[in-house]
């Protein structure tokens, strides 16, 4: 139907502010792209160059081979969900979702057949002469929904659709999203901050910073293949333990121990160990790379202990280890030794932040 | 329960002790006049009866029926108000939509804007009356030098060009009040609803009409309530520059009222002129805000 691409998208503001540096994006029929990354880092710049509530100073947008750089936001053919919703307040739930059909002059019998439509899929049918100020939050998010899907549109773009529900109720929203655009074929660009929602719902994660793409990738290579410590430290929580370690000849130095690193050409001076909380384990007697330390601060997740450990030998250069340990499992004193098992290892170039690893390299570049 | 009950009653009654002084001030400044005029209306009081109050029960109001000064000041503070007040929304309207776009020194704009409304209103009607004077006013200067008329026009001499020059001098100066009302209503829009009306597919035309003007139409209203109160009792800018002349064209009814009290000394009925005008502007208010709490509720579904 309706492929999205962007191309060398660039917007820039004054030669200090340039939200959005040089992306380029593809969004294919049915897949669902989150843009992810801390606030300022262009992603909501993007989704309203797509948009075209914003004109890029350089690069395209195409949508279906066309391109709509110049186009009106109206003539796009795309619908969009607003943060805020943006549902207009004083009309009902019906004209708010018929809105666009009616600017576009559908048949008024169309008008009904789909608003219904759409009004049953998201569960509205009973507010439809509501006002959005007689509704709860998770109402007017269906209400902004609902006007989106009413328009069928060649693309859906979301800007952070959940950020004004409280914890429950976006965890049930998540899933309802999840569902309702699987079924719609066309490109969805999703805007976050949060990566449960980039894990959950997405086919294709696009890690933002400071206006460039970090990492375009399935959400599962994100997670285990950061392509930088960038992704590798915002995506995760806990988040990875990111350690910047001197080396010494083949091993990096933690503390008093020794952890063999990946060869290389020329091995370096230092580098950077990443590895996930979850990955850390407490050590058997048949783990190689044990290193051994004192905790210094428990956390109760619930599901797990998040334990903090001040490795020995590190009196120095404070290093720190947080490992995620189930909560059945037992340990006893504030002396622990702990396991990183080389598979789980990630690592990184002190200068550039780059993954050091050969297998995630080509995966850089889908 | 009781312990609620009781923290509650003791609220409200902090709640009265803290607006009784503003109560009793109200009922002195405002009650008393107020009773006071309905009292002297029944009264005649003029010269005739020496200034002495005699009571004439309902004469005054049944003379008023068959005044025609009176319902002629009538009429024209009515065309006066509409038409000024009218204007004034429409250039008000206009330049707040343009103060509330982002160019470069709009806070200056938006100051410079606001000066007329600031300026004491006696002062401005010398202004405008020396700006329509006929021999050395600037309109005419104007006017003459653009070959447009070829002798000075009497301004503020002929019946309709006076009514014309006084509401033209009433909307340059309060045509800011009305823009600097729906600028702060225009700003309680959300910016994200154009954006959302835009990806709708609408014009921008249709987003004035669609969204800007429901939205705006409670200020727009309470403009209107506002400006209309005060344009009924307009006294000082058509007292300096035409006096109510030429004869009588401006005369609005403050004008009358005032001459009745003070220049014939009619107490008793300039206190039935008082209260019948007062009655008028009473339920014009009373109708406005009802419209008012009705769009409201429209707007936003609760009252």
């Amino acid at each position: 139907m309706a492929k999205l691409e962007i191309k060398n998208l660039n917007k820039t503001y004054t030669p200090k502010v340039i939200p959005v540096k040089n992306v380029n994006l593809t969004v294919e029929d049915g897949e669902f792209l989150t843009l992810l990354g801390p606030s300022g880092c262009g992603k909501s710049t993007i989704l309203r160059l797509i948009a075209g509530l914003e004109e890029p100073t350089r690069g395209q947008v195409l949508i279906g081979e066309k391109d709509v750089t110049g186009v009106r936001p109206g003539d796009r053919n795309i619908a969009m969900v607003f943060q805020s919703y943006a549902l207009y307040p004083h009309l009902t739930v019906y004209d708010n979702i018929a809105s666009g059909l009616k600017l576009k002059k559908t048949p008024s019998q169309e008008i009904k057949q789909r608003v219904a439509e759409a009004a049953s899929v998201l569960g509205l049918e009973d507010l439809m002469n509501r006002k959005p100020g007689q509704m709860s939050g998770g109402q007017r998010q269906r209400v902004a929904l609902a006007r989106a899907l009413v328009r069928r549109p060649d693309v859906f773009l979301l800007d952070e659709p959940l950020s004004n529900l409280d914890a429950l109720l976006r965890e049930k929203v998540r899933a309802e999203i999840k569902q309702l655009f699987a079924e719609q074929k066309v490109p969805v660009v999703y805007v976050t901050h949060d990566q449960t929602e980039a894990m959950t719902l997405s086919s294709k994660v696009a890690v933002l910073n400071k206006g460039d793409v970090q990492q375009l990738d399935a959400p599962e290579r994100i997670y285990n293949n950061p392509a930088n410590v960038f992704v590798a430290g915002f995506v995760g929580s806990p988040q990875m333990n990111l350690l910047t370690l001197l080396c010494q000849g083949r091993y990096a130095m933690l503390g008093d121990f020794r952890i063999p690193i990946p060869d290389m050409q020329t091995p370096p001076n230092s580098i950077v160990l990443g590895i996930r909380p979850e990955n850390v384990t407490l050590a058997e007697s048949e783990d190689r790379n044990t290193i051994k330390g004192r905790i210094f601060l428990v956390e109760n997740l619930g599901m797990h202990y998040l334990i903090s450990v001040r490795v020995a030998g590190s009196e120095k250069e404070e290093i720190i280890v947080r490992a995620l340990v189930p909560i059945h499992q037992k340990w006893s004193g504030e002396e622990i030794t702990l396991a990183l098992p080389n598979e789980s290892i990630h690592w990184f170039d002190v200068q550039t932040g780059d993954a050091i690893v050969k297998s995630s390299i080509a995966s850089q570049l889908v | 329960m009781t312990k609620l009950d009781t923290i509650k009653s003791r609220e409200q009654r902090t709640g009265w002790i803290l607006i009784l002084p503003a109560l009793i001030l109200l009922l002195f400044v405002y009650g008393y006049p107020i009773a006071r005029a309905l009292w002297l209306s029944l009264f005649t009081q003029n010269l005739g009866t020496e200034l002495k109050p005699v009571f004439s029960g309902l004469d005054n109001y049944i003379r008023m029926a068959g005044d025609g000064r009176f319902w002629q000041s009538f009429w024209i503070t009515s065309v006066f108000t509409v038409v000024a007040v009218l204007l004034e929304l429409l250039l008000g309207l206009g330049i707040a939509l343009v103060l509330n776009e982002r160019f470069r020194g709009r806070s200056l704009v938006r100051t410079a804007a606001i000066i007329p409304w600031a300026l004491p209103t006696a002062l401005i009607a010398l202004a405008w009356a020396w700006i329509f004077n006929d021999q050395f006013g600037i309109v005419n200067d104007i006017l003459l030098r653009l070959g447009l008329i070829k002798t000075g026009i009497n301004w503020l001499g002929d019946p309709n060009l006076a009514m014309v020059s006084v509401i033209i001098a009433d909307v340059w100066k309060t045509t800011p009040f009305i823009s600097i009302l729906l600028l702060a209503g225009l700003q309680s829009i959300s910016p994200d609803l154009y954006e959302a009306h835009a990806i709708d597919g609408a014009t921008p035309w249709q987003s004035f009409y669609k969204i800007t003007l429901p939205l705006l139409m409670p200020q727009i209203l309470i403009a209107l309530l506002f400006r209309f109160a005060q344009s009924f009792g307009v006294f000082d800018l058509i007292s300096v520059m035409t006096g109510g002349g030429p004869g009588g064209a401006t005369e609005v009814v403050s004008l009358y009222i005032y001459a009745t009290v003070m220049r014939y000394l009619d107490f008793g009925y300039g206190s039935a002129l008082v209260v019948v005008t007062f009655l008028l502007l009473i339920l014009a208010v009373a109708i406005a805000s009802f419209l008012l709490s009705k769009i409201r509720k429209r707007l936003s579904g609760v009252a």
